[in-house]
């Protein structure tokens, strides 16, 4: 079972290292649009400590939106996704190896380079520690929910904009509670509360997310 | 046992369901309009005035069965995506599809008189609570699933794969249901509770069930409508449709 996930992670890791131009754009674009915003409101520090919780949140959900897109996109481009369907090992847990290298590549990026965004927005040392932790249980839980819309929407015109529509009122509890333990640190009330919810919804988007979107791959890729 | 399965699925066949939902439709358009004519009669000249809210609490007569009626709908779709991915039934599919813009459309009537009430009683059109922003997020699930649906061509792939979409999304549901218990935010909670007393006036009580039920009556009215339209188009190579034309066209001649 390890092993088999160990080698579905391997295989797309590699595939993604060799073609980084994809991983730097994706960071990039979430860099980017949390720059916007400053541009946007205006300089005022109160402000920007106020909505930068939920400013690095709704980036980060449109930056892995954006990336959901190409989780299973090449495979199913060049075939070897209908050979992993073909292989005797339990669907699911391909799935997850998929899920798990996708995020490694697209979320872990996005969670280290959030402090240095956060500064931006003047965060104390303690809130940027939350900000943190919370983009850490919260992305993959991203990634997992939207491997589903993803899996549905495999090759579709107009895919990627389909699966945002798909994906995102279901992202919606992940957004509440990871900028909500971020905005009640923040304001001295403690986040602990927001914290264990994004830990059980990563709990439970891990176990029923996968056969999901297993079941929905079997259903596109017919 | 093998008759009783039989009879089981004998309306799961489009060609034995479009006769039946042909015959169910005049009654439950002729219900709706009884029951909404009576229930809108009774709201708007028998139900006595709020001692609190005055004239304006009469918009929960249409508020709250809408309300349920956009879960509802939802549950019942769940129920029908879940008989399709069992049984792999043409007709569970054909069922959610036309269900949807009925679900979609109560969901906006909900937020929508929602809004209308909240502006005079809470001073505000909009609020982020818990319960207003999940029954948004339910309306969102409709229209993702009326999006997928549209633009999966091949009929086969779209049916399953909403069925899917259906049941992830089943997950809202209880969050909408308890938002009022488990958040104490602005939206108020249940007065109407299944088990003891209930904290309404008993001819307010009668006219929201009334109108619950008029709403009902008309979801299902349209959703059959729609569902001969859904098989007649869908089934539209099968010999018992070719027929049926040809037996409407010799009619009309």
């Amino acid at each position: 079972m390890i092993k088999t996930l160990w080698t579905v992670v391997q295989r797309d890791l590699t595939l993604a290292l060799r073609n980084r131009s994809d991983l730097i754009s994706n960071l990039f674009f979430f860099i980017i649009v949390v720059s916007l915003f400053p541009l946007g409101i205006g300089p005022e520090l109160e402000t920007l400590r106020l909505i930068a919780p939920g400013v690095v949140w709704v980036a980060a959900l449109l930056a892995s939106m954006l990336a959901l897109e190409r989780i299973f996109a090449s495979d199913f481009d060049d075939g070897s996704l209908e050979q992993l369907l073909l292989t005797p090992q339990p669907l699911p847990l391909l799935v997850v190896g998929k899920i798990l290298a996708h995020w490694l590549v697209t979320g872990v990026p996005l969670v280290m380079i959030s402090p240095i965004l956060g500064i931006q927005y003047d965060l104390s040392s303690d809130v940027l520690w939350i900000l943190v932790v919370t983009l850490l249980l919260g992305t993959p839980a991203l990634s997992l929910i939207g491997a589903i819309g993803a899996a549905l929407t495999l090759g579709l015109r107009g895919g990627g904009v389909l699966n945002a529509l798909l994906v995102m009122p279901l992202t919606i509890p992940v957004l509440i509670f990871g900028a909500g333990a971020v905005e009640a640190s923040a304001s001295g009330l403690g986040g602990e509360g927001h914290l264990y919810m994004m830990a059980a919804i990563l709990v439970v988007s891990l176990v029923f997310a996968p056969l999901a979107a297993a079941a929905a791959l079997r259903i596109s890729v017919e | 046992m093998h008759s009783r399965l039989i009879n089981w699925f004998k309306f799961s066949s489009p060609a034995t369901f479009y006769p039946l939902a042909g015959r169910l439709v005049p009654w439950f358009t002729w219900g709706a309009v009884l029951l909404l004519g009576v229930g809108l009669y009774l709201s708007f000249f028998v139900a006595p005035t709020d001692y609190k809210q005055g004239e304006g609490y009469r918009i929960i007569f249409i508020h709250v069965p809408a309300a349920w009626m956009s879960m509802f709908l939802y549950l019942v779709m769940a129920g029908w995506a879940a008989i399709g991915l069992v049984f792999n039934t043409r007709l569970s599919a054909m069922m959610t599809s036309s269900l949807a813009p009925t679900g979609a459309m109560f969901a906006f009537l909900a937020l929508w008189t929602g809004a209308f009430w909240g502006k005079p009683m809470w001073g505000t059109w909009w609020v982020w609570d818990a319960r207003l922003t999940s029954e948004l997020i339910l309306l969102f699930l409709y229209i993702g699933f009326i999006a997928l649906k549209s633009s999966i061509d091949d009929p086969r792939r779209g049916d399953r794969a909403g069925a899917i979409l259906i049941l992830v999304g089943v997950i809202n549901i209880p969050i909408i249901y308890y938002s009022v218990q488990w958040w104490n935010t602005l939206h108020q909670g249940s007065t109407i509770k299944m088990s003891g007393e209930t904290s309404m006036d008993e001819v307010m009580l009668i006219t929201m069930l009334i109108m619950t039920f008029g709403c009902w009556s008309y979801a299902f009215a349209t959703a059959l409508s729609r569902v001969r339209c859904i098989i007649l188009e869908r089934e539209r190579g099968t010999t018992w449709v070719q027929e049926l034309i040809e037996k409407e066209e010799g009619r009309g001649a």
